[in-house]
C-alpha cells in the first residue's frame, strides 16, 4: 500500500493517541468543573437557608454524595463517567460512586460479604489513608504544638 | 464570578487528574488514596486554605477537599481535647460526608439492581 506523506500525516494524526488525551482532559475538566459549579449553587442554598458556614458545607457534600449514589444506582454516572474520567472520579460524588458501584455488582453474593463488604473496596483504602494522613498531621502539630 | 472561580478550579483539578491517569496509568482507587492524603498534606502546610478562599466548591467538591475537611478537623479537635484530638479531630471533621457515603450507599444498593456492564 502506497501513500504519500500527506496522506500518511493525515492517518497519523487521525490515529494519534494526542487527540483523544487532549479530548479526554477537557471532557474531564469541563464535567468536573460543572459539578464543581453544582456544588456552590448548592453550598448558597444552604448559606440562603441560613445554616452556618462550615454546616452548609458538610450539608453540600452530603448532598452530593446521596446525588452520586441515586445517579449510580439510575446507572447514569456510569455512563457519563465513560466520557468524563477524572472529571467524574476526582470530585465528592466520585467517591459516592466507588461506594455504590461495586456494592451493587456484587449484592448477589449476599448482603453482608457481598454488599456491605465491597462497598468499602475504594472506600476503605480512602479512609485508612485518609485518616491516618489526619492522625500523623495532629501528632506532628501537637507534639511541636503548631496550632 | 463565585461560580466561575469554582467552576474553574473543578476544572483545573480534574484537568491534571485526566492527564495523570492518561500519562500514569494510575487507577482511579490510587487517584483518590493519592487526593486525600495530598488534601491533608496541602492542608497541613496551609497551602490548601487560599485554593479554598478563591475556588470554593471547586476546592471543596474534590476529594482534595475530604483530606482538607480532615485536616481542619485535627486541628479543632486539638483545640478542643488536646492529645486525644489528634485521633478523634479527623474523622470529626469529615463525619457528615463518611456516614452519608456508608447510609445512602447502603440505601441506594439496596433499592436498585445492578446494571449490565456494557
Amino acid at each position: 500500500m502506497h501513500v504519500s506523506k500527506d496522506e500518511y500525516d493525515a492517518l497519523l494524526k487521525q490515529k494519534s493517541p494526542n487527540s483523544p488525551i487532549l479530548k479526554d482532559i477537557l471532557w474531564a475538566a469541563v464535567i468536573g468543573g460543572l459539578i464543581c459549579t453544582a456544588g456552590q449553587g448548592i453550598l448558597n442554598l444552604y448559606k440562603m437557608a441560613g445554616l452556618p458556614e462550615k454546616d452548609a458545607a458538610t450539608a453540600t457534600s452530603i448532598t452530593l454524595i446521596f446525588l452520586g449514589a441515586l445517579l449510580t444506582g439510575l446507572g447514569w454516572y456510569d455512563k457519563l463517567a465513560k466520557h468524563a474520567g477524572a472529571g467524574t472520579i476526582v470530585p465528592i460524588t466520585g467517591f459516592s460512586n466507588a461506594v455504590v458501584a461495586p456494592a451493587l455488582e456484587f449484592k448477589s453474593e449476599g448482603l453482608v460479604l457481598g454488599m456491605a463488604a465491597k462497598m468499602f473496596t475504594i472506600a476503605g483504602p480512602v479512609l485508612v489513608y485518609g485518616i491516618s494522613a489526619s492522625v500523623v498531621y495532629g501528632l506532628v502539630v501537637y507534639v511541636f504544638h503548631l496550632a | 464570578m463565585e461560580y466561575l472561580r469554582a467552576f474553574i478550579t473543578g476544572a483545573i483539578i480534574c484537568g491534571l487528574s485526566q492527564i495523570l491517569i492518561d500519562k500514569t496509568k494510575l487507577t482511579p482507587a490510587r487517584i483518590l488514596v493519592t487526593y486525600v492524603v495530598l488534601g491533608v498534606v496541602l492542608t497541613g502546610f496551609g497551602l490548601y486554605q487560599p485554593i479554598v478562599d478563591w475556588g470554593g466548591a471547586g476546592a471543596t467538591v474534590p476529594l482534595l477537599g475530604f483530606g482538607y475537611s480532615l485536616a481542619k478537623g485535627v486541628i479543632e479537635g486539638i483545640a478542643q481535647s488536646g492529645l486525644i484530638g489528634v485521633l478523634t479531630g479527623g474523622v470529626t471533621g469529615a463525619a457528615g460526608g463518611i456516614a452519608a457515603a456508608v447510609v445512602f450507599g447502603f440505601l441506594v444498593a439496596l433499592v436498585f439492581k445492578p446494571k449490565s456492564k456494557s
